[in-house]
C-alpha cells in the first residue's frame, strides 16, 4: 500500500503545483525554481560519483551537454512531427508532448550514458586527481565537438527546441533521482560503492567487483546527467555548447562538496542554496560573484566536511539522536 | 586423499630485482589450523597477497580445490571462499560496523541493480537476509552491540575483531587472518585465540594465520610454516618449529629459550 500511496500523492502534488505556481509566481522566479530542479538532478547524480563511490570526476557538464543536445536533436527531427500528428489524432497536448518529452529525455540520458561508460573505463586504472584531468578532457572533447558538428548548430547554437519540458517533469525527475539515489544508498549495491570510496583494496578481497560498480556509478551519473541537461534543453528551448564549459562542471561539484560528499540531502540542500545565492546576490550588482566567492571559502574552512557531512537529515537527525549514518 | 584445500605450488614473486617469495610450496587441507611466520620482512604477506589475487605470481601457481585461482582477479577468488583480515586495520571508516560487515556479504546477494533502485519486494527480502546474517557474524565475535556505531569509534582491539566479522560474513571456506593479535594486550590475545578456535569450529573453517606473538601461534595451530627471505626454512608441528635449528637462528631464537 505505502509502495503505491506515495508516489501517487508526490505525483498528484507535483501536477497541483505545476497548475498553481505559474499563476502566483512571475516568471524570473519560475525560471529560478526550474533551474533549482534541475540543478538538484545535476548534483544527486553527480553525487552517486564523487560522494558515493569516490571517483572524482570534473567532466559532468559533458555529459549534461550529451544528454541536452541528444534529446533536443531528437526532438526537433521527430518528436515535434510525431506531437503534431498525436495532436491530430486527438491525444490531449500535454500528454503527447509530455510521452514524446519522456522519449527524448530517455535517449538523451542513454547518450550520456554511453559517454559515461566511455570514461568510467579509464577510471578503472586512474585515481585521484589523474582521473580528474581525463574527465576533464572528455567533457570539454565532448563540448568541442558539438562545437564542430553543422548539423547541432555547432557555435550557434541550437534553437527552435519546443518548450515541453516543465515544473512537473522538472521535478518528477528530481524526485525520482533522489529516490533511486537513497534506495541505492540503502542496497548492499550501494554499500559496494561505499566500500570502494573508503577503501578500495579492501573492497575488492571482500568480493565487490570494483570495476563493474565504478564503471556502473559512472554510467548512472552520466544517465541523469543526461536527463537534466534534456530537460534544459526543453525548457530554455535553446542550447550553446558555451553553457557546458567545465565551469558548469566545477558548479556541480561545488553543490557536491558543499552539501556533503555522499549525503542525498547535503546535495539536495546546497543546490538550492547554489543556485538561490548567485540570484539572490544580484542586488549588490558588481560584488556579486566576489561576495558569492567569499561564502564558498567561509562555509568550506568552516565545514570543510560540507553542510551535512556524510549524513542524510531525517527524523532522528532532526529530533538530535543519535544515528550511526547510513554511510 | 582428494586435492588439498589450498596448494600454492612452487609460488614466486618477484618485484623488480627483489624476490619477496621464491619457490614457495604449502599445501593446507580441510580444516587445519596453519601458522605462517618469520621475520619481518620475510614475505609473509605478500602470501597473502598472491593467495588473495592482490598479486598474481610470478611463477607457480596458487590452486583452490584443485582449481587454480592464481591470475584471477581479488574480487573473484573471494567470492571463490577465500577472505582475509588486514595486518594494518583496513576498515571503511565512514560506514558503521554493520554496514562494514554487510559489505562482505555482498557477494550472497540475490537481487540485482534494478531491483536495488526501484526497492522491489525481492529485493528488501534479500537485503533483510544480508542485514540478518551481518548482524549474526557481529554477534559471534562480541559486536552486537556495536551495529549501529562508526567504524572508527570501535577500540583498536574491538576493530580487530570486525575485521574478522567482515571476513567471515563473505562465507569463507579458507580464512587468512594477518597479525590478528598485533597490538592486542595478553589478555586480549587469550581472548582471541579462544575466539578462533570457536569460529573456526562454528564455521567449519580452514585457516592461514601471519602471527608474530609466539604464544598465540604456538597455542593454536597445527602445523607452522617458517620463511625467512621469501624462502620456506622449516614447516612442522609447534615442537618441530621450536626445535628447528635454523628456525631458532633465522627467527625464534631467544623467544625459543624463554617459551
Amino acid at each position: 500500500m505505502k509502495r503505491v500511496l506515495g508516489p501517487l500523492v508526490a505525483l498528484v502534488a507535483l501536477l497541483a503545483l505545476n497548475r498553481f505556481l505559474p499563476t502566483v509566481l512571475n516568471p524570473y522566479y519560475f525560471q529560478v525554481l526550474i533551474l533549482v530542479g534541475i540543478n538538484i538532478t545535476l548534483a544527486v547524480s553527480l553525487n552517486l560519483v564523487n560522494g558515493f563511490t569516490g571517483q572524482f570526476s570534473i567532466g559532468h557538464a559533458g555529459f549534461m551537454a550529451a544528454g541536452a543536445y541528444g534529446s533536443a536533436m531528437f526532438t526537433v527531427t521527430w518528436g515535434q512531427s510525431l506531437a503534431a500528428a498525436m495532436i491530430a489524432a486527438h491525444v490531449p497536448a500535454p500528454v503527447a508532448q509530455g510521452a514524446l518529452l519522456l522519449v527524448s529525455l530517455l535517449l538523451g540520458g542513454g547518450l550520456a550514458a554511453i559517454f559515461g561508460y566511455l570514461v568510467g573505463l579509464p577510471s578503472l586504472r586512474l585515481r585521484g586527481d589523474y582521473l580528474a584531468i581525463v574527465t576533464l578532457g572528455f567533457g570539454e572533447i565532448i563540448r568541442v565537438l558539438i562545437l564542430n558538428i553543422d548539423a547541432v548548430g555547432g557555435a550557434r547554437g541550437l534553437p527552435g527546441i519546443p518548450q515541453w519540458a516543465n515544473f512537473f517533469w522538472v521535478f518528477l525527475v528530481a524526485t525520482i533521482v533522489i529516490a533511486l539515489a537513497v534506495n541505492l544508498a540503502n542496497s548492499t549495491h550501494g554499500r559496494a560503492l561505499f566500500a570502494i570510496r573508503d577503501d578500495e583494496i579492501a573492497a575488492e578481497a571482500l568480493g565487490v567487483d570494483t570495476t563493474r560498480y565504478k564503471v556502473t556509478a559512472f554510467v548512472l551519473g552520466a544517465f541523469f546527467a543526461g536527463v537534466a541537461g534534456g530537460l534544459f534543453a526543453h525548457y530554455l528551448s535553446y542550447l550553446n555548447p558555451s553553457t557546458f564549459t567545465f565551469l558548469k562542471s566545477i558548479e556541480v561539484i561545488a553543490m557536491v562538496v558543499l552539501g556533503g560528499m555522499g549525503s542525498i540531502t547535503g546535495s539536495v540542500l546546497a543546490a538550492i542554496v547554489l543556485t538561490l545565492m548567485p540570484e539572490a546576490l544580484r542586488a549588490v550588482k558588481d560584488y556579486r560573484m566576489v561576495i558569492y566567492a567569499l561564502m564558498l571559502i567561509v562555509l568550506m574552512i568552516t565545514r570543510p566536511q560540507g553542510l551535512m557531512g556524510t549524513r542524510e537529515l531525517s527524523w532522528a537527525f532532526l529530533t538530535g539522536k543519535k544515528q550511526g549514518g547510513r554511510s | 586423499m582428494s586435492a588439498p584445500l589450498l596448494h600454492l605450488d612452487h609460488v614466486t614473486m618477484q618485484f623488480g630485482g627483489l624476490k619477496a617469495v621464491s619457490d614457495f610450496d604449502l599445501q593446507i587441507g580441510s580444516g587445519e589450523l596453519v601458522g605462517l611466520i618469520g621475520p619481518n620482512g620475510a614475505g609473509k604477506t605478500t602470501v597473502f597477497n598472491v593467495i588473495t589475487g592482490v598479486y598474481a605470481p610470478t611463477q607457480g601457481r596458487v590452486l583452490l580445490e584443485g582449481r587454480q585461482v592464481s591470475g584471477m582477479k581479488a574480487n573473484r577468488i573471494a567470492c571463490c571462499g577465500v577472505t582475509r583480515t588486514f595486518q594494518n586495520i583496513r576498515l571503511f571508516p565512514r560506514l558503521t560496523c554493520l554496514d562494514n560487515v554487510a559489505v562482505a556479504a555482498h557477494q550472497h546477494r540475490k537481487a540485482g541493480l534494478f531491483s536495488a533502485l526501484f526497492a522491489t519486494p525481492a529485493f528488501e527480502k534479500d537485503e533483510a537476509s544480508l542485514r540478518a546474517r551481518s548482524r549474526e557474524m557481529l554477534e559471534v565475535l562480541g559486536l552486537g552491540n556495536h551495529a549501529d556505531s562508526m567504524a572508527t569509534e570501535l577500540a583498536y582491539g574491538q576493530q580487530r575483531r570486525l575485521e574478522i566479522a567482515r571476513a567471515l560474513a563473505g562465507g569463507p571456506k579458507l580464512l587468512l587472518l594477518d597479525e590478528p593479535a598485533a597490538g592486542l594486550n595478553p589478555q586480549e590475545s587469550e581472548e582471541l585465540m579462544r575466539l578462533i578456535t570457536e569460529i573456526r569450529r562454528r564455521f567449519s573453517l580452514t585457516i592461514l594465520l601471519i602471527e608474530h606473538d609466539m604464544k598465540v601461534v604456538m597455542g593454536i595451530c597445527e602445523r607452522i610454516a617458517v620463511l625467512d627471505y621469501g624462502i620456506k626454512i622449516a614447516e612442522g608441528s609447534p615442537a618441530e618449529i621450536r626445535a628447528n635449528p635454523k628456525v631458532i637462528e633465522a627467527y625464534l631464537g631467544e623467544e625459543a629459550v624463554h617459551a
